[in-house]
């Protein structure tokens, strides 16, 4: 086909996405943007598919095996296993721009400076979002420790990383063509592989939505600089797209935790500051039964549910909902608040929710419902502890001071469900759950929750 | 095409992302992530256009993996995307209408 008709289709495709993506700003037009979306990628592949001359053998091997792995993992995952596919899925972006740069190279070696400058950022930036979202999967999915691993030199190995890419690139771009250069090639592609680890396996557990973001950005900057490497502008639009959106998300994510990008990648937090713990508010706490939270439930006006990992870990959502619609049978007025960064990924629990049928219109931000936290009867904290704690208003020398939290404190009463007395991920014992109005309702979320549903229907 | 033009168009797209990204409500965040999963598969395109039946075999291998590996992002990232909006629900007074 005229290669003309072909570039002027891909236009058409890049409005769709363009238009899918704005009708993701409200959650009514949300799925046919989505469904607009597909539409245009469909669009894309098809027309590329008459190109002159092309392998239909391989291609048609290649499509069979991605769409057989890619139906059977968006229709088996749970919505708490969201956040290691996403990391899955950003990982595959990157090895595919990596894989494309490398073949494309391998046919035509001649490269001029600009293709070898840009097939060398393809190749580098698409292994170190493979190799680093292969660690945040482990990560996410339990494969690999949780906690930040902090080894002596981890900043000067990484330095000494991206200095020898550096050079290799310098090296590559002068002679792409002889068969040192595809040495060098070669040695640029297991210098990415490392970097993506040995930059990924210092952040902890709980700054993986952090994480998450950066590598989704990067997956799309890969495949914008794949798109320069054959000239192809589709790629370059929906690669840029791609990787705008995971650097609000990550600006997001590291405003919503008061830290900047430096400081999640490089600070090894939680491994450093778990070692002072122990130290913080001390006092008495006040434990509640499934009974006594009954009756401080039946007689509020308003209950306001914070939830967090913890209940992603103890799958509650479904509980949660089902306590939420027995309270609303009780006239109580029931909303969900939801601070940015609770949960692994941006996003999370809301989609948890979503899944256990809470109308979105019952979910509010951590800044709507600050301001009005006085008339709330009582709040209900469900496994998130760092996002409540009052010590990021008021104590200085705490490690999330300045971090914009729920303030549950506020609420008349607060209830907090809990496993355990252990601190948080950030090792921070927590002044919420000393204070006057707080009661300690310990147990698994889920189960915690359903014995309160269980009080409500016996009575 | 020249590398100034291509550039262009690159800059031009980062604002766009940027004026478009920023309107999403963080209530859509999780699925944004997953459909910028299948629109990063975009790589198809290249991949596909890649695989010339002259090619030399290795090339021909790299071609059909990153092939695979795309199409993973583009029918999981589409499929896994619309499997959540669909959701995400407004408030209705008789819930049984609508499942």
């Amino acid at each position: 086909m005229n290669p003309l008709i072909i570039n002027f289709t891909y236009v058409v495709s890049a409005v769709l996405f363009i238009f899918g993506l704005k009708m993701l700003s409200s959650p009514a037009t949300a799925r046919q943007g989505n469904l607009l979306s597909s539409l245009g990628m469909l669009i894309a592949i098809i027309v590329t598919m008459l190109n002159a001359g092309l392998d239909y053998k391989w291609i048609f091997l290649g499509i069979v095996i991605g769409s057989g792995l890619g139906a059977i993992v968006a229709l088996r995952v749970k919505m708490t296993a969201m956040p290691e596919m996403v990391a899955l899925f950003n990982g595959f972006g990157g090895i595919s721009s990596l894989l494309l740069a490398w073949a494309e190279y391998h046919q035509n070696r001649e490269l001029s400076v600009f293709i070898a400058l840009v097939a060398f950022l393809s190749a580098f930036i698409g292994g170190m979002t493979f190799s680093g979202s292969m660690i945040a999967f482990g990560k996410l999915s339990g494969k690999v420790t949780q906690k930040a691993v902090v080894f002596k030199g981890q900043h000067v190995i990484n330095a000494a990383f991206l200095v020898l890419a550096l050079l290799a690139a310098a090296v590559f771009c002068v002679t792409p063509a002889s068969d040192f250069g595809y040495v060098v090639f070669v040695l640029i592609l297991l210098v990415a592989l490392g970097f993506g680890i040995t930059s990924t396996i210092p952040i902890g557990g709980a700054d993986m939505p952090v994480v998450i973001s950066l590598l989704n950005s990067y997956s799309g900057l890969a495949a914008c600089a794949a798109g320069f490497v054959i000239s192809n502008n589709i790629l370059i639009v929906a690669g840029a797209l791609v990787g705008a959106s995971g650097i609000i998300l990550t600006n997001i994510m590291c405003k919503a935790m008061n830290r900047s990008l430096a400081n999640v990648l490089f600070s090894g937090f939680g491994s450093t500051i778990a070692q002072e713990a122990g130290a913080g508010p001390q006092g008495e706490v006040r434990t509640a039964s499934a009974e006594d939270v009954y009756y401080i439930l039946e007689a509020a006006d308003s209950v306001t549910f914070v939830p967090g990992y913890g209940l992603a870990v103890a799958q509650a959502q479904h509980a949660v909902k089902e306590l939420g619609d027995l309270l609303e049978a009780n006239d109580t007025e029931v909303s969900y608040a939801i601070h940015p960064v609770a949960g692994r990924m941006p996003g999370h629990m809301n989609v948890l929710l979503a899944e256990a049928n809470v109308p979105y219109d019952q979910l509010v931000e951590m800044d709507e419902i600050n301001p009005r936290m006085e008339s709330v009867d009582v709040c209900v904290v469900i496994g998130a502890n760092d996002v409540v704690n009052p010590a990021a208003l008021d104590d200085e020398s705490s490690p999330i001071y300045g971090m914009p939290i729920i303030e549950t404190h506020r609420a008349k009463t607060v209830i907090v469900l809990k496993r355990s007395m252990n601190p948080g991920f950030a090792g921070i014992q927590n002044a919420l759950f000393f204070a006057e109005n707080a009661r300690m309702y310990f147990g698994d979320a889920k189960a915690s929750i359903q014995a309160l549903v269980t009080e409500f229907k016996n009575d | 095409m020249e590398p100034i033009y291509l550039t262009f168009v690159f800059i031009l797209a980062i604002f766009l992302g940027f004026e478009l990204i920023s309107k999403v409500p963080s209530t859509l965040h999780t699925p944004l992530m997953s459909g910028s999963n299948a629109i990063s598969g975009i790589t198809l395109i290249g991949a596909i256009a890649s695989l010339q039946s002259d090619n030399h075999s290795f090339a021909t291998v790299l071609g059909t993996i990153a092939v695979a590996f795309a199409t993973i992002n583009v029918v999981g990232g589409y499929m896994v995307t619309n499997r959540m909006l669909e959701m995400f629900k407004k408030k209705e007074k008789n819930e049984g209408d609508f499942q």
